[in-house]
């Protein structure tokens, strides 16, 4: 077998450019699915809920806390653009006020869910034998029904902005959980991360190099879908009256107050809500894209 | 001679919204006649299964057509009938046989239901005849019961027995042309050998023309009449199997058969060295865990004791099932063994604790079957290999130093170290990974599988590299496979393992020309093609030509 010479890199240039030019395409197709049309329109509601949420002070907006006796329940007027509520608070300042709170809320409990279901999620699928503990708790949370749980910590522990992120928060871990451990569980047999044992890689290494980064991507999509529902939660628990103390102008509160002169003021209830529904159908929209983008054999299923 | 039943002209295939320099198959030309054996060759990506697909119409929708060319099965263009028309040739004129039986079948359904399913979808018989058919063709295929065959799930049977069922169903309606492609290649050699003697024998029953791919040359000495060498979409050259296999006219040919490694094995004096690996009445044994009392306990390997010396290769070979990988993963200790000893160099590290076993690690390393999954794809070539020396204290610049030596040692160039694994082809990621484990210079290589995943070429290369780099160190290597020529290439000894037990140990020279066991006798018998020298292009027995037809029907019990 002397004859064959070691092979150079260059020795088999068309296996490379061949799988390179697929790695190119498998991204080319990761941005065709990433600027259709619903997805821009999406990506642009979102940019603008962003920043009317940074630049609330700045669009023309009053106090919105500030009660006016004299002004209430007024019509679309130039001093108040979309009239004003029972209080006689500008709804327009409100409602602005409002996508502060409602994507606070929205990413806080994203964002927490998450980092608490990675943490867990790893846990469980690494150590065999928490596993199963684990993975019963999680279980015991996800058969209470998620806004029902939501209420009873909020009461529990009192309403504030604090509570109630962490409230919405909890009952999504555990779906969070059950998406990281399976990602988990089919990268530990993975022969790359059997070389790394055998390598002598410590455990923390070896998590954080070799399994964590392929969650990242699921994670990315699961996330988009807790902001999406956390925002709804945070709406209907505020609606209910078991959500932010009133003082808090957030999209739920708005609707709430409304509720009552509904029929006298149809705008005390549907500016808020029209804010709302939009943003929650693009952040799904943008989910929808991204895991159609980073698991297209999932998509095809869907 | 009668017309061919199957003329392939001119065909072309390329990718959908790809420029047509870029094809898959580009003009492809062969025919296959009545009652003849075809085989078609080449390594991964030479477009075998490609054209497999085209003739059965099945190429994936929207990703790859056929650009050119005819394709004709009994004088009907296959390329220009409507998907009915297929529908209705497919199984009664033309069927075929996949390489992976497990999902061509589908798993809730009675395998007597889905053969059944072929003959009435084609109309014309009744329910009992239906009935009596496949029934007749199950017998036909030589498996035992068939009544309760007939209501069995895939799941129920053997490998070998669902590529009976598979070939049951391309074959109950009697066609023209048989395309396989790579049919007993998830198969182990024993039955390899059995359903190759069934295909040759409903062949002969039939006057079937069959068209089989294969990358194998044990399959293709063993079977082919004729022989189509296939090369990156193109026909290299075609020709009647000794014309091929004693006188290739074309270059690649001739690399292609003489890479295929010999099942002779080569003179080698004992090695007398200390002994590195020193493995003692292992036992692993799984608990197969019920919901509710005690499950049933799987031994996996049982009392396995080998030794393997400096500078020694010791190959472990068996079928699946055997335990060899489960042995091997012990002895690294990614699984604990339940019981026995592993000594190297002396410890003992069966029972070590895994924290203790850390700074032991640095003395055996494992390299994997499969290169494309061994590598982290996130992370660069150098960061990899260096991933141990790091581990152990060395510094970064120092270790990607090193990592620059060990790619040459490897045959490749130091400037693949910034590169990603996704950039490299199948062998040269094999090379990164020897790369990798040679870095914490070891005394024990543990090798599960490392070259079966390669084509023949390149697992030429890889075994050289191993052979030079066991020279050139004085490695201890322990060379798990299931291929008997690979073992009989590289191993200064051979184990011979079944169903979790030592059955034979000795010199591979011996072993392998003086088999003592029963069972290591049937797995040379079964080796394809063992009465071909391929390194030098002849028959090993004057009267070869005679032994490689005879069917291996008395072998033949279903496991």
């Amino acid at each position: 077998m002397k004859e064959f010479p070691s092979t150079r890199l260059e020795a088999i240039p068309d296996m490379a450019t061949s799988e390179e030019s697929q790695a190119l395409s498998s991204f080319g197709q990761i941005r065709r699915t990433l600027t259709t049309a619903p997805v821009l329109i999406a990506l642009a509601i979102l940019g603008i809920t962003v920043l009317i949420a940074l630049f609330a002070p700045f669009l023309g907006t009053g106090d919105p806390l500030a009660i006016n006796p004299g002004e209430r329940l007024k019509r679309l007027s130039g001093a108040h653009w979309l009239g004003t509520d029972a209080f006689g608070r500008d709804v327009y300042s409100r409602v602005m006020y409002g996508a502060r709170i409602s994507l606070l809320v929205g990413l806080g409990a994203a964002l927490a869910s998450v980092a608490l279901g990675l943490f867990i999620g790893v846990i469980a699928g690494y150590f065999r034998t928490l596993d199963s503990i684990i993975m019963r708790v999680m279980d015991g949370i996800m058969a209470i029904p998620g806004i029902l749980l939501a209420i009873a910590l909020v009461t529990i522990s009192g309403a504030s902005l604090m509570t109630v992120v962490v409230a919405i928060t909890i009952p999504e871990v555990p779906r969070v959980v059950r998406l990281v451990r399976s990602v988990i569980l089919t990268v530990r047999s993975e022969p790359y991360v059997e070389a790394a044992i055998a390598l002598g890689t410590p455990l923390p290494a070896l998590l954080l190099r070799h399994m964590v980064p392929n969650t990242l991507a699921p994670l990315m999509v699961q996330g988009t879908f807790v902001f999406a529902a956390a925002m709804l939660t945070e709406a209907a628990m505020s609606f209910l009256g078991v959500g932010l103390p009133p003082e808090f102008p957030s999209w739920g509160n708005i609707m709430a107050e409304g509720r009552i002169y509904f029929q006298l003021l149809p705008g005390l209830i549907l500016y808020a809500g029209l804010f709302l529904a939009l943003t929650v159908l693009s952040v799904n929209v943008v989910g929808d894209a991204m895991r159609d983008a980073l698991d297209p054999r999932m998509a095809r299923k869907l | 001679m009668n017309a061919p039943v199957l003329n392939i002209d001119g065909l072309s295939v390329g990718v959908v919204g790809r420029p047509t320099t870029q094809r898959v198959v580009a003009d492809v030309s062969f025919d296959v006649h009545q009652g003849e054996t075809l085989c078609v060759v080449g390594e991964s990506g030479s477009g075998k299964s490609v054209t497999a697909l085209s003739i059965m119409g099945l190429l994936p929708r929207g990703s790859l057509a056929s650009g050119g060319g005819r394709i004709l099965v009994e004088n009907e263009d296959v390329l220009t009938a409507s998907q009915s028309r297929l529908r209705a040739l497919r199984a009664t004129r033309m069927a075929m046989v996949f390489q992976e039986p497990m999902t061509a079948l589908n798993p809730v359904e009675p395998v007597g239901k889905q053969i059944d399913e072929v003959l009435r979808v084609h109309g014309k018989f009744t329910r009992a005849e239906r009935r009596e058919r496949v029934l007749a063709m199950l017998d036909a295929v030589h498996l035992p019961n068939v009544r309760q065959i007939y209501d069995a799930y895939p799941h129920q049977l053997s490998g070998g027995q669902r590529q009976r069922i598979v070939i049951s169903m391309a074959l109950v309606l009697q066609p023209r042309l048989l395309v396989a492609d790579e049919p007993t290649t998830a198969l182990d050699v024993t039955t390899q050998a059995q359903i190759l003697a069934l295909i040759r024998e409903l062949q002969e029953k039939h006057n079937t023309a069959v068209m089989f791919i294969t990358h194998d040359f044990g399959v293709v000495a063993e079977i082919a009449d004729r022989i189509v060498v296939m090369h990156r979409g193109r026909v290299v050259e075609v020709g009647a199997r000794e014309d091929i296999l004693a006188r290739p006219r074309e270059a690649y040919t001739r690399m292609l058969v003489s890479a295929v490694p010999s099942l002779i094995p080569r003179q080698r004096e004992a090695l007398g060295g200390e002994v590195v690996l020193d493995v003692i009445k292992l036992n692993k044994t799984y608990a197969e865990k019920r919901f509710l009392g005690g499950g049933r306990m799987v031994a996996a390997a049982q009392e396995v004791d080998l030794k393997v010396r400096r500078g020694e290769i010791v190959g472990v070979v068996g079928e699946s099932g055997s335990g060899k990988s489960t042995v091997a993963r012990c002895i690294v200790r990614l699984i604990d063994p339940t019981s026995g000893a592993i000594h190297i160099n002396g410890s003992d590290i069966a029972a070590t604790a895994r924290r203790a076993l850390r700074p032991l690690r640095q003395r055996f390393q494992i390299i994997f079957q499969d290169p494309y999954r061994s590598l982290n794809p996130r992370r660069r070539v150098g960061d990899s290999i260096i991933e141990g020396l790091v581990n152990f204290g060395m510094r970064r610049d120092q270790a990607l130093t090193k990592a620059g030596e060990l790619l040459q040692l490897v045959g490749l160039d130091p400037d693949a170290m910034p590169r990603y694994p996704h950039q490299f082809s199948g062998g040269q990621r094999q090379r990164i990974c020897i790369a990798r484990a040679l870095a914490l210079q070891p005394d024990l290589l543990v090798a599960d599988e490392a070259v079966s995943a390669l084509d023949v070429s390149v697992q030429a290369q890889v075994l050289a590299l191993l052979q030079e780099i066991r020279d050139r160190t004085g490695i201890a290597v322990l060379f798990i496979t299931h291929d008997l020529r690979v073992a009989a290439q590289i191993c200064d000894t051979i184990v011979v393992m079944q169903k979790g037990r030592v059955v034979e140990t000795g010199q591979a020279e011996t072993l392998l020309t003086a088999p003592q066991q029963e069972y290591t006798r049937a797995l040379i018998e079964a080796a394809p093609g063992r009465h071909w020298d391929f390194q030098n292009f002849r028959p090993l027995q004057p009267d070869g030509a005679s032994a490689i037809r005879k069917p291996a029907l008395d072998a033949m019990q279903p496991r």
